[in-house]
């Protein structure tokens, strides 16, 4: 491990039980599912956390998140934004669930001093965030292959050589049911 | 002009109408409207939230051993205790009993939550009621380190200390980006403290920040990892193997140690900080004894942490179980979870239809189906609201009722029942506080009643967990490493059909799991979360909930900037992701409120 090398957190943020909020945690998943990582790279699943999730940040030199976003773009569009601009979509309106709103949590860790020095947020226009126990629209799941492939080029721009996973020896980053080929299925 | 509710409270809608949408600073979306009359006095209260609806969708047909995952997923701020209730449902469905080591370490997970949760809540969710974050900008360093010195020891208190804060945040507000302090109405008349008690608070408000991120490492250590650790139905999902020199996952004596430290550091912290800091705050606002509502009247607590495992009767459990009903502090009455008659959740007056929607129906015989439409009297249109008619049906949120009644849960609740029976534990703490604050026992049915039950109980649990960690490791030390009981951990061993409860208290109070398993799978799955019992809507009877009750005969300096409103609401600690769903299209940033 490169002592020197920032420490870079990819969060994927959502709950994964309200169709299109569930977008965050779901690109995560994916991502972490076919990329190994460096030790100074973390894959988070920071689900709903909102504040408790400030330490993770504070940790981190650079910040790549993904979430389900209301741009007013079509759904499934992915929106790439970075540093200054990340805090004012973060926490924007339809952020229900994640109320206290990750834009707090960027300001907390701003308060203590703590600011990644570089961040991007990749951002999903959801379809349907009020689905309860719904899965993720079609235009959304359609958007997770783009938005891993785009975090991947980001994470190569910040100076990270990601190696594709070998299938056989992934531990999956949801379990007990709620991975999303599972969670997905309907009896 | 007014009506008299069954449960004691005189509504009068006449006055000024006041909607407050969304309350801020909680997780979900709740919305308030009041009436005042012409001395801005609140005479009628209308809580409304968010729907709950679509677990049992989700989990029919799934894996009972599995639910406690997708539980987790419920709220952002309770995951481990819902997946704790979840465990104990499935256990108790199946008959299941747990080893002592996992009935510890469940419980240390347990309080380590009520701990992390009760300290974010009074200085990241609450404390901006009461504290005036621009007030702190003004104030004497020197005297700020004075006022510190005299009420801890906690060391972090030199006058360069609170310079150096106050010119951040300075720094901070003038950047214009006030980040979590931006959606507060600083200035109002209702806010007492002096500048040095606002910069204390505040930077107290920051070590909490910082602090609260070790605690959560007990998580880690017995749940694996943190956010969403795991569980286990059967006991707890960590080997322990103490000569062991870091095999993956088992608890060594390394892992032991770093548990105990973070146990001594959140006791320290509750006592010198949290706990001084709700003395000296309350001590401003002694004469605003508001905010009472129901529990003055009616409380409930379904008891939690078992001292010894697989024992959930109130005896065996260190928070106390029981209800009072109508002020009678002279008798705790028993609960059972799955008497039919006893716990009723009712939607006369909420956005769902049942076959005959005057009675109330157990959770084991839930039915959840929507039915959105307003009463005659709503202003506005069903996707915009102006004003809602609470004569008609009016929230997401059901009528949890027990024996028909409406109840407040959550630390207050608790600390009542615990008083209420002379358990020491409950009863000395209070009385010290009372005594410290000079006011009568009455003071505690109020606002500031249940910000300092939390308080009280943060301190407690802190303690408790040193108790079962001590436990723990002296079980160890004398052999004894079980964590898991796997004997009917193969649906095989399971009966055909078979129905269970589970319950736990979670930091903002009574919550309950329903399981009914059928041929080794879920048929169906009910949660009625504590937010459903505080935030519920009128029930056919006409009683209002604790959140309405609540706010009753409270003056406001000024409805247009409702912030007593929101320091009542906020002292329950809602959670409406657990009650779920958005009403409004749009979730504004900041707070709308109207005055009609």
């Amino acid at each position: 491990m490169d002592a020197g090398a920032p420490k870079i957190l990819v969060l994927g943020i959502g709950n994964i039980l309200w169709g299109d909020e569930g977008f965050g945690v779901r690109a995560v998943e994916a991502f972490h599912r076919r990329f190994e990582t460096p030790e100074t790279v973390t894959v988070l699943d920071g689900g709903t956390q909102g504040l408790y999730l400030v330490h993770f940040v504070e940790e981190a030199d650079y910040l790549l998140v993904f979430d389900a976003i209301d741009y007013g773009l079509e759904p499934g569009a992915l929106k790439i934004v970075r540093d200054e601009e990340v805090p004012k979509f973060t926490g924007s309106k339809k952020m229900s669930l994640h109320q206290t709103g990750f834009q707090e949590v960027l300001s907390a860790a701003d308060l203590l001093g703590r600011y990644p020095q570089k961040l991007a947020l990749i951002g999903c226009q959801p379809l349907d965030l009020e689905n309860w126990g719904g899965a993720l629209t079609a235009p959304v799941q359609e958007a997770i292959d783009a938005a891993v492939e785009a975090g991947a080029q980001l994470l190569a721009e910040w100076g990270v050589a990601l190696s594709l996973r070998d299938d056989n020896t992934t531990i999956a980053l949801l379990t007990n049911d709620i991975d999303h080929q599972s969670y997905e299925r309907r009896v | 002009m007014g009506i008299e509710t069954p449960n004691g409270f005189n509504l009068d809608n006449s006055g000024k109408r006041v909607v407050v949408d969304p309350v801020t600073r909680i997780e979900g979306h709740l919305r308030i409207e009041v009436n005042v009359d012409s001395n801005n006095v609140i005479r009628n209260a209308v809580s409304t939230g968010t729907m709950w609806r679509g677990i049992e969708v989700i989990l029919k047909n799934r894996d009972p051993r599995d639910a406690w995952a997708f539980t987790e997923r419920i709220c952002g701020v309770c995951t481990g205790t819902h997946a704790l209730t979840s465990v104990r449902a499935v256990e108790n469905a199946l008959n299941i009993s747990i080893p002592e080591n996992a009935n510890s370490i469940r419980n240390i997970m347990q309080l380590c939550l009520q701990v992390h949760d009760h300290l974010v809540h009074f200085y990241h969710l609450h404390a901006l009621d009461w504290v005036d974050v621009v007030s702190a900008l003004s104030a004497d360093p020197k005297a700020t380190s004075a006022l510190a010195q005299s009420i801890s020891p906690w060391p972090l208190s030199s006058p360069g200390y609170f310079k150096d804060l106050q010119t951040r945040l300075k720094k901070f507000v003038e950047s214009g980006q006030l980040g979590p302090f931006k959606n507060g109405y600083w200035g109002h008349p209702a806010y007492k403290l002096p500048p040095e008690a606002n910069l204390m608070a505040v930077a107290h408000y920051l070590e909490a920040l910082d602090f609260q991120k070790d605690i959560v490492k007990i998580h880690t250590v017995y749940g694996g990892k943190n956010p969403h650790p795991n569980w286990l139905v059967g006991g707890a999902p960590c080997a322990i193997n103490v000569d062991g020199t870091g095999a993956v996952g088992a608890i060594n004596m390394e892992r032991l140690n770093l548990v105990s430290q973070i146990i001594d550091r959140s006791i320290e912290f509750v006592e010198q900080v949290y706990i001084p800091d709700l003395v000296t705050i309350a001590g401003f606002y002694k004469d605003w004894l508001y905010g009472g509502g129901l529990s003055g009247k009616s409380v409930m607590s379904y008891g939690d942490i078992p001292e010894h495992a697989n024992d959930y009767s109130a005896s065996n459990l260190l928070l106390p179980r029981g209800v009072i009903l109508n002020g009678n502090l002279k008798e705790v009455l028993p609960i059972d979870n799955a008497d039919p008659e006893q716990i009723q959740e009712f939607v006369t007056h909420s956005w769902y239809k049942y076959p005959d929607e005057t009675k109330g129906l157990h959770p084991f015989d839930g039915v959840t189906e929507p039915n959105y439409k307003l009463g005659p009297n709503a202003k506005g249109t069903p996707t915009k609201i102006e004003s809602l008619d609470e004569g008609g049906k009016y929230s997401w949120i059901k009528s949890p009722r027990w024996r028909g009644n409406a109840v407040e849960v959550g630390p207050l609740a608790r600390y009542i029942i615990g008083y209420a029976q002379g358990n020491p534990e409950f009863k000395e703490p209070a009385d010290r506080l009372l005594k410290t604050l000079d006011v009568p026992v009455t003071a505690l049915f109020s606002t500031l009643g249940r910000t300092a039950a939390r308080g009280l109980e943060c301190q407690w649990a802190a303690r408790k967990m040193r108790h079962f960690q001590d436990k723990l490791v002296a079980n160890i030390k004398n052999g004894d490493m079980a964590t898991a009981n796997v004997d009917k951990w193969e649906p095989k061993s399971w009966p055909t059909e078979a129905q269970g409860y589970g319950f736990t208290e979670a930091p903002r109070g009574a919550l309950g799991h329903w399981i009914k398993i059928k041929n080794g799978k879920i048929d169906n799955y009910q949660c009625i979360v504590p937010t459903t019992w505080n935030g519920s809507p009128r029930d056919p009877k006409g009683n209002i909930g604790a959140f309405e009750a609540s706010l009753m005969d409270t003056p406001m300096a000024d409805p247009e900037k409702p912030l007593e409103i929101l320091r009542t609401i906020h002292s329950f600690d809602p959670c409406l992701a657990c009650s779920t769903h958005v009403m409004s299209p749009d979730g504004q940033e900041m707070a709308s409120v109207k005055v009609r």
